[in-house]
C-alpha cells in the first residue's frame, strides 16, 4: 500500500516537471480549495492544538478562566513529572512494556496465525472468524469481558485455578504486578486478529508460483517463509509497523474502564487525562505529560517517514 | 452470526449519537423545542452545554442522579414544585461519575440554573472561582429548617450561603447482626478491641474486614476516619487544606496504625469494587465493612437489609474518643450563569423545605434528611441509628475527596493510598513524596 502511494506520488511528480502548466482560474480555485481545506483541517485539528499544548504545559492554567489568569513557569510542571510525580516513570515503562508486547509477541503471533489459515485446512473460515471477532468489538467492551473472566473473587481465573470462597485469590486485576501483563493478554488477544487480517491480505496476494519455486529449490517450510514470502510481504509489513506502534501508543480504554489507569495499570495517555480531563483539571501539568507523549510518538514517524523516502529513492 | 452482532451494536450506538448531537443543535436553532428535547436525550447529556435555553417560567436543573430510584425520586419532587408555584421545570441528567468529572466545563459553558453538587472543598473552590450565586436570600427562609451544622456546611469559604442540602449518609463500619450473635462478637469500642474482635473472626474462618480499593476512592474512608481517631477532627481538617504537613509524625502514625489492620482485609483488595465487598460482607464471608451507608443498596433483599447493623468507627485516641465522622451531604447550587434567576431561587426555597425533602426520602432507605423538619416515620432501623450517629457526634468531615482539592484527591491520594497498600512498609518514602505533590499543588 505504502509502495503504491509513493510511486503514485513519484509519478504526479515526474509530471509536473515535465511541463509547464498554465491553470486556468477554475483550476487555481480547485487547487486552492483541494490544498486549502484540507491545511485548514489539519492545522485546526492537529497543529493548532499540539502547539497550544506545548505552550501550556509552561503554564500553571487550571483550566478556569481565560488562559491569560495563568503564569509562565518555565520548565516547573517538566521537572515535577520527571522528580516528585510517582506514576510518571511507571507509565513510561507500561507504555515501553505495551509496544514490546505487541511487536514481539501478539504482532509475530497474528503473523503466524494468518500463515497457516492461509493453508487450505479444513474450517479456515471458522478459525478466521473466531480469531476476528475480538477485532470487531471496541478495548471498552473488552475491558468488561475480561473483567469477568479476571475479578478475584467471581472471576473464570480465580474460581478455576484458586479457591476464593475460602480466601485464596488470584488477583490479576488488582496486583500491581500482575495486571499489566493480564491486560496485555486481553490486548494480544485483539491485536493478533487484526494482524491475521492484514497478513491474510497479503498472503492471499502473493504470488503462489515464488512459494512453488522455493519449495522446488529444495527450501524448507521455515526457510522458504523466512527468505522468499516475508520479505515479499514488505509492504504489509510496513503497514503492521505502522498499526502496532499507534496501538501501543494509543492504548488507554482498556486501563480506563479497569481501574482509571492506576495501581499497575498506568499510562501515559491515562495521566494526561486524568489531570487535564477529570476534576483535577491541572491543564498546565497535564499538557506536559502529553507533550512527553508527542515526543515519544514523533520518533517512530521520523523513522517511517526516512524509510519512506529512503524506498522513493531507490 | 456472532461476529456480525457486534458491530451492529456499535453502529447503532453511532447512529444514536448523531441523532441526538444533530437534534440536539436543532434544538438548540429551534429554541422553545429543547426544553421537550432536553429530557427525551438524556444519553446526550455528556454535552449538557448544548442544551439551549429554556422558555419563561421555567427553571433548568442539572441532575446527576442517574440510578432510577433517584431519578424518580425527583421526578415527583418537581411535579409537587411545578403543582404548587406553576413553574416547570426542565431536567437534564447526567450519569453520575460523567457529571462530576465534566464539572468544570460544564459550569463555564452553559450550565442549568441549579444543579446536584456537594458540600465542602468542592463546592467552595466553585465558590471561590466565581461560578456560583449566592443565596443568602434563599437563606433567609430556610434557616429555621437545618441545623447549625448543617448551615455552617452550606457556606462558601466567604461566609455566603451557596448550598442547599437535601441528604446525607454517615460512614461507619457495617455488619450482619445474625452473624455477630451466631458467633458471640460483640461490637468493639476500642482500638484493641477492634484488633481482637478481627483476629477472631480470622480464626473462625472469615474475612474479618472486607476492604476494596479498584477503584481507588474506597481507601480514603479509611484514612479519614483513622487521622481523625488519632489526631482529631481540626488537625484533618488542616491536614485536607494543606495547611499540615504530610510529612510529620501525626500522618506516620495514621499509616502505622492502618497497617495493622492489613492483615485482616479481603484477599486481592485492590482488584475489588466497592459492591463486591458488601456482598462480602452481605453473605457472611467477610465480618465487618467500612462504608458509606450506601452500602445498603447492596442488600436486595428485604431480610438481608433488615439484618444490616454498624458501629461508629472504634476509638484510637481517647482524647478525641468517637467525636467524628464522616458524613457527606449531597444537595443543590445555583450556576453563577443561571438564566433564570428568579425560578432558581424559588426551586432552591422549595427544594430546602421539609415538603420536599418528604417526597425525596419516600423512596430513598439507606440517606438520612438533611433537614431537621422532615418526618422521619417512614425511617427504617438502619436510617433512625445514622440519624442519631450524625446529631451525636461533635464534627462531621466530608470525606476527603468533598474536603480537599479534587486535583490532589485524584492524581496524588488516591495512587499513593494504591502505593501503600501495596508496599505499606515504606512510609517515611511515601509520607515525603505526597508532601512533594502536596506542595506543588497547594503552592505552600
Amino acid at each position: 500500500m505504502a509502495i503504491d502511494l509513493a510511486t503514485g506520488v513519484r509519478k504526479g511528480g515526474a509530471r509536473r516537471g515535465a511541463r509547464a502548466v498554465r491553470l486556468s482560474t477554475r483550476d487555481k480555485l480547485a487547487i486552492t480549495l483541494m490544498a486549502g481545506i484540507p491545511t485548514l483541517v489539519v492545522g485546526g485539528f492537529i497543529w493548532f492544538p499540539t502547539i497550544a499544548s506545548v505552550l501550556l504545559s509552561f503554564t500553571n492554567w487550571d483550566g478556569i478562566g481565560s488562559v491569560t489568569s495563568s503564569h509562565w513557569i518555565g520548565t516547573t510542571n517538566y521537572r515535577q513529572i520527571a522528580t516528585i510525580y510517582p506514576p510518571f516513570w511507571p507509565a513510561v515503562e507500561h507504555n515501553a512494556i505495551w509496544l514490546g508486547f505487541l511487536t514481539f509477541v501478539a504482532t509475530p503471533f497474528g503473523l503466524f496465525l494468518a500463515y497457516q489459515l492461509d493453508k487450505d485446512i479444513r474450517g479456515t473460515r471458522v478459525y478466521q472468524s473466531v480469531f476476528f471477532l475480538p477485532v470487531v468489538l471496541s478495548f471498552a467492551l473488552i475491558a468488561f469481558i475480561w473483567q469477568l473472566i479476571y475479578s478475584p473473587t467471581e472471576g473464570l481465573v480465580s474460581n478455576v485455578f484458586a479457591d476464593p470462597a475460602h480466601g485464596h485469590v488470584i488477583d490479576l486485576l488488582g496486583n500491581p504486578h500482575q495486571n499489566l501483563w493480564a491486560v496485555l493478554v486481553a490486548v494480544g488477544w485483539r491485536h493478533a486478529g487484526y494482524i491475521m487480517v492484514l497478513y491474510l491480505a497479503g498472503l492471499k496476494a502473493l504470488d503462489p508460483s515464488l512459494r512453488e519455486a522455493a519449495a522446488i529449490d529444495g527450501a524448507g517450510e521455515w526457510h522458504a517463509f523466512r527468505t522468499v514470502v516475508f520479505p515479499a510481504l514488505r509492504p504489509i509489513n510496513i503497514v503492521i509497523v505502522v498499526v502496532t506502534v499507534i496501538e501501543a501508543l494509543r492504548a488507554f480504554d482498556i486501563v480506563y474502564i479497569i481501574n482509571h489507569g492506576t495501581n499497575g495499570l498506568e499510562l501515559l495517555s491515562v495521566l494526561v487525562t486524568a489531570n487535564i480531563i477529570g476534576e483535577a483539571s491541572r491543564v498546565g501539568y497535564g499538557s506536559s505529560i502529553a507533550v512527553v507523549l508527542i515526543v515519544i510518538s514523533i520518533i517512530p514517524i521520523v523513522v517511517f517517514v526516512v524509510n519512506s523516502f529512503k524506498e522513493r529513492e531507490s | 452470526m456472532s461476529d456480525e452482532s457486534p458491530p451492529t451494536f456499535e453502529l447503532e450506538q453511532l447512529a444514536s449519537r448523531q441523532l441526538t448531537r444533530r437534534s440536539l443543535f436543532a434544538a438548540a436553532g429551534a429554541g422553545g423545542l429543547a426544553a421537550a428535547l432536553g429530557t427525551t436525550t438524556a444519553r446526550a447529556a455528556a454535552r449538557p452545554a448544548r442544551l439551549a435555553r429554556v422558555a419563561a417560567g421555567t427553571v433548568s436543573f442539572g441532575s446527576n442522579a442517574s440510578d432510577p430510584v433517584p431519578k424518580k425520586a425527583f421526578q415527583q419532587v418537581f411535579a409537587a414544585f411545578t403543582k404548587k408555584t406553576g413553574t416547570k421545570v426542565s431536567v437534564n441528567t447526567v450519569d453520575h461519575n460523567t457529571f462530576q468529572e465534566q464539572i468544570n466545563t460544564y459550569l463555564q459553558g452553559r450550565p442549568q440554573d441549579v444543579f446536584t453538587w456537594f458540600a465542602g472543598y468542592r463546592m467552595q473552590f466553585f465558590a471561590q472561582k466565581g461560578l456560583l450565586s449566592p443565596i443568602d436570600d434563599v437563606w433567609a427562609t430556610l434557616k429555621p429548617n437545618f441545623s447549625p451544622a448543617m448551615q455552617a456546611a452550606s457556606k462558601g469559604l466567604d461566609g455566603h450561603f451557596y448550598f442547599v442540602p437535601i441528604y446525607n449518609y454517615p460512614w461507619a463500619v457495617f455488619y450482619r447482626k445474625s452473624l455477630f450473635k451466631a458467633n458471640g462478637y460483640t461490637v468493639p469500642k476500642t482500638w484493641d478491641q477492634f484488633l481482637a474482635l478481627a483476629k477472631q473472626m480470622q480464626a473462625d474462618g472469615l474475612t474479618p474486614i472486607a476492604f476494596t480499593d479498584k477503584d481507588g476512592w474506597p481507601a480514603m474512608g479509611t484514612f479519614d476516619i483513622l487521622n481523625m481517631r488519632i489526631n482529631g477532627y481540626q488537625f484533618h481538617v488542616r491536614l485536607m487544606a494543606g495547611k499540615e504537613s504530610w510529612n510529620s509524625p501525626q500522618v506516620k502514625s495514621v499509616f502505622n496504625h492502618w497497617r495493622q489492620l492489613l492483615p485482616y482485609y479481603s484477599q486481592g483488595a485492590l482488584g475489588l469494587t466497592w459492591e463486591e465487598g458488601a456482598q462480602q460482607m452481605i453473605t457472611k464471608k467477610a465480618g465487618m465493612f467500612l462504608l458509606g451507608s450506601f452500602v445498603g443498596q447492596q442488600a436486595t433483599n428485604p431480610a438481608d437489609h433488615a439484618d444490616l447493623d454498624f458501629f461508629p468507627y472504634p476509638e484510637i485516641n481517647p482524647k478525641w474518643g468517637q467525636d467524628s465522622i464522616d458524613a457527606p451531604i449531597d444537595g443543590f447550587l445555583m450556576a453563577r450563569k443561571a438564566k433564570n434567576t428568579a425560578g432558581a431561587k424559588q426551586l432552591l426555597t422549595f427544594l430546602g423545605s421539609a415538603t420536599a425533602e418528604n417526597i425525596y426520602l419516600k423512596s430513598d432507605s439507606n440517606d438520612v434528611a438533611a433537614n431537621k423538619l422532615a418526618s422521619t416515620a417512614h425511617y427504617n432501623a438502619l436510617q433512625k441509628k445514622s440519624a442519631q450517629l450524625i446529631a451525636s457526634v461533635k464534627h462531621i468531615a466530608q470525606y476527603m475527596d468533598r474536603d480537599t482539592r479534587p486535583d490532589f484527591a485524584s492524581t496524588v491520594m488516591i495512587p499513593a493510598l494504591q502505593q501503600f497498600l501495596n508496599t505499606p512498609t515504606d512510609v517515611n518514602g511515601l509520607v515525603s513524596s505526597i508532601q512533594k505533590q502536596k506542595k506543588s499543588i497547594f503552592g505552600f
